[in-house]
């Protein structure tokens, strides 16, 4: 493998120029080269997140300040907006509801993704028989493509001919119109989603519990801990980190999350079950003519959101250092 | 520490392969049909393998116009995004078959040449199709076929419930039929009310039915049609899943053969043949009677602008042979559309008894984009799809839903 080669060269380059750095300048002829070198490596790199974050980000800020028609993004031109099309997208009357449903779907979707998950975590911990066979199963769920997921909750949650309404009849409910009735249709794009995101809090959870040492249990137990005491005690302090990044993960998946809603219920009816990134979608690309300036407002309102998310962890993570 | 380094150097030599494989792909990419004689044509029709009879007619019309043919099939609501990015780069197929509404889009664009520039004689083509081509006294494409909505029904269903299908003229005709289907412990009508263009598509054809103009959506007409279909729901002719349903899952219900009728489109009619009870067709009646216009559906075949105008020549060629008589009824007996030339519709009719129904009803079916609505359509089928979305869902009242439309229309 040329690899190799390329990796020991390195290896010797870098070597020399840190034990010749605190002596003195080394001689210009070794340096150069080296210098070459590490440009070399950092330009793909480089090129790479240029050609396919920095420029596709600016583009999408570029398109939310200006005022496209379909006439002006082929033919360019477009006015300068300033802040109009965020001004557009605030002003909306479907602006507040729509936040509501993005904060709502998140703020659920994490909460009983996270209990849910740690539940089967501790659970699956224990190492009973057929546990491994089970967890596996537990899997599934994030292993099938979204469009098959999001397609059979639609079935079952069908008004008239979902699993779930024959299920409530066997028991003497009514029908439930699920999918298409405005109370309803938000909370069963959470109870997919909370469905699609346990396996990963049950995985990330499950190794993380496995990194806490046996011997901290056994130590509690000689104590006398509870259970309960035991969890409070040892395992939440301890998966603390662990859980931290568990939660940022999941809400920035969470915020952006379009493909289930969508396919469930095109965020309908009547925008009952849309969430920013639908109506970032359906402003640009789901209707016959494209409002692109509003459409990228909003997907930059979530890259805000998503960015707000991930300071704040970075803060209560440095705080548990400074501890 | 020395984990991590050359952890660090052995990611980066996992980018310059990667940059390396891609930038050779994209190298590869560049080669192909820049210049060479291939022309580039774009279709909605996935479907259609390379060993399809619409590539083998696309190749032959290549051949008889001295290029190659290269085809790319999109799927249809993917088509309208990739046609403008193409446009905005500058790089369009010479030819792009794309769904009729989205011509006035593309043509607003500055995307599309007209038949002034490209020289296409559409004299032949029936003129309420074309009328969805037309904006401004410019045409900018021919219609390759259309389709658009009947009521399917079965047979068994509407015997056993003692109802003749060819006495279902008007709306009260309908809904007696429908009390009666229900009364017999089986399910009425099913159709598409879905929060995109196809449930306005699927609502015209009772909007236009009752009188009213998509220039006023809460006109008295208007509110009556929204509320024929409200009343269904409620008095439980229609199943609530119809607010989430799109054309394909209302004819799976249809197919379980627990209803009475269906709305569904010319493209059903091959699935139609495959179900297990014996079906019909019947025109969707106006509110007073007589067949409603219902909304043309079906594609256009369309010049996009080149740089080199020189193009245009051949493709012209192109899109003249693709739509020749004979190649129509080729390519719209595969499609199961109706030709937008009368007297090759008059041949389908002929060929298969069956499509004189569906003739009869593309003859009478109305653009959706034309009445110079143009662009104009796309805000007024939005407010009309959510105004239906909230009186079904049972959210507002159809008149309070429709004077919410109209506004919606009309300020935005």
């Amino acid at each position: 493998m040329p690899s190799t080669t390329e990796t020991s060269t390195v290896v010797r380059d870098q070597g020399g120029a840190a034990t010749a750095a605190p002596p003195g300048p080394p001689p210009t002829r070794s340096r150069r080269p080296s210098r070459w070198w590490a440009w070399g490596f950092l330009a793909p790199v480089t090129i790479y997140l240029a050609a396919f974050y920095a420029y596709p980000l600016y583009r999408n800020v570029e398109l939310s300040l200006r005022e496209y028609t379909v006439r002006s993004f082929v033919q360019g031109g477009a006015p300068f907006a300033g802040l109009d099309n965020y001004r557009t997208v605030l002003t909306d009357p479907a602006f507040g509801p729509t936040l509501t449903h993005t904060l709502v779907f998140t703020a659920a979707s994490l909460a009983f993704q996270f209990t849910i998950g740690m539940a089967l975590a501790l659970f699956f911990h224990q190492h009973f028989p057929l546990s491994r066979t089970l967890r596996a199963l537990i899997l599934v769920p994030w292993l099938l493509p979204l469009i098959v997921s999001a397609s059979t909750w639609s079935w079952l949650l069908n008004s008239d001919s979902g699993l779930v309404n024959a299920a409530l009849g066997v028991i003497g409910i009514d029908p439930v119109n699920w999918l298409t009735s405005p109370g309803w249709s938000l909370t069963s794009v959470i109870i997919a989603n909370v469905w699609i995101g346990i396996p990963f809090n049950l995985v990330v959870l499950y190794s993380g519990l496995q990194a806490i040492p046996t011997e901290m249990y056994e130590a509690s137990a000689l104590d006398g801990a509870t259970g309960w005491q035991r969890f409070w005690g040892i395992t939440f302090p301890l998966l603390r980190p662990v859980s931290l990044i568990t939660l940022l993960l999941g809400l920035i998946y969470t915020l952006k999350v379009f493909d289930i809603i969508w396919i469930m219920t095109k965020g309908g009816p009547t925008g009952s079950s849309a969430t920013l990134a639908t109506w970032s979608y359906r402003l640009g690309f789901g209707n016959l003519l494209p409002e692109f300036g509003p459409g990228a407002a909003i997907g930059n309102l979530l890259i805000v959101l998503a960015l707000i998310a991930g300071l704040v962890y970075i803060r209560i993570e440095r705080r548990q250092q400074l501890r | 520490m020395t984990g991590l380094s050359r952890r660090r150097r052995l990611a980066a030599v996992a980018v310059i392969a990667l940059a390396a494989v891609t930038g050779s792909a994209c190298s590869s990419s560049a080669d192909g049909p820049a210049d060479g004689g291939a022309y580039l044509v774009w279709d909605p029709y996935p479907q259609f393998a390379d060993d399809s009879e619409w590539v083998a007619l696309l190749k032959k019309c290549g051949t008889s116009a001295g290029v190659t043919v290269e085809r790319t099939g999109y799927d249809t609501t993917d088509l309208t995004n990739k046609a403008l990015l193409a446009a905005q780069q500058g790089n369009s197929p010479d030819v792009l078959i794309v769904d009729n509404p989205v011509i006035s889009t593309l043509a607003e664009a500055g995307a599309l040449t007209t038949t002034d520039d490209n020289k296409l004689d559409v004299s032949a083509m029936e003129k309420n199709l074309l009328g969805a081509g037309q904006s401004d006294g410019k045409t900018y494409g021919v219609p390759i076929g259309a389709n658009t909505l009947a009521l399917y029904y079965n047979k068994d269903v509407l015997a056993a419930a003692g109802v003749d299908p060819a006495a279902v003229k008007d709306w009260t005709a309908l809904t007696a039929a429908l009390t009666k289907v229900k009364a017999k412990g089986k399910k009425g009508i099913t159709f598409s009310a879905i929060g995109t263009e196809e449930g306005s598509f699927q609502f015209l054809p009772w909007f236009w039915g009752s009188g009213a103009q998509l220039t006023s959506l809460d006109s008295p007409q208007a509110v009556s049609a929204l509320t024929l279909w409200t009343d269904w729901l409620k008095q439980g002719h229609a199943p609530n899943s119809v607010i989430n349903n799109t054309q394909t899952t209302s004819w799976q219900e249809f197919a379980t053969g627990d209803y009475a009728f269906a709305e569904n489109g010319t493209w059903q009619l091959a699935n139609a043949e495959k179900l297990g009870f014996s079906y019909g067709t019947i025109a969707i009646p106006a509110s007073a009677g007589g067949p409603a216009p219902a909304p043309t559906g079906g594609e256009f075949v369309s010049i996009p602008v080149q740089k080199k105008t020189g193009r245009y020549e051949t493709s012209q060629k192109l899109v003249t042979c693709l739509t020749n008589a004979d190649n129509l009824l080729t390519t719209d007996t595969t499609l199961s559309y109706v030709a937008p030339v009368a007297a090759v519709q008059e041949r389908q009719a002929t060929a298969d008894p069956k499509l004189k129904v569906w003739v009869e009803a593309v003859r009478a079916a109305k653009g959706r984009t034309g009445d110079d609505l143009g662009t104009k359509y796309p805000k007024i089928s939005e407010a009309l799809w959510t105004a239906v979305q909230s009186a079904l869902s049972g959210g507002k009242t159809p008149q309070e839903a429709l004077d919410a439309a109209q506004t919606a229309a009309t300020t935005r």
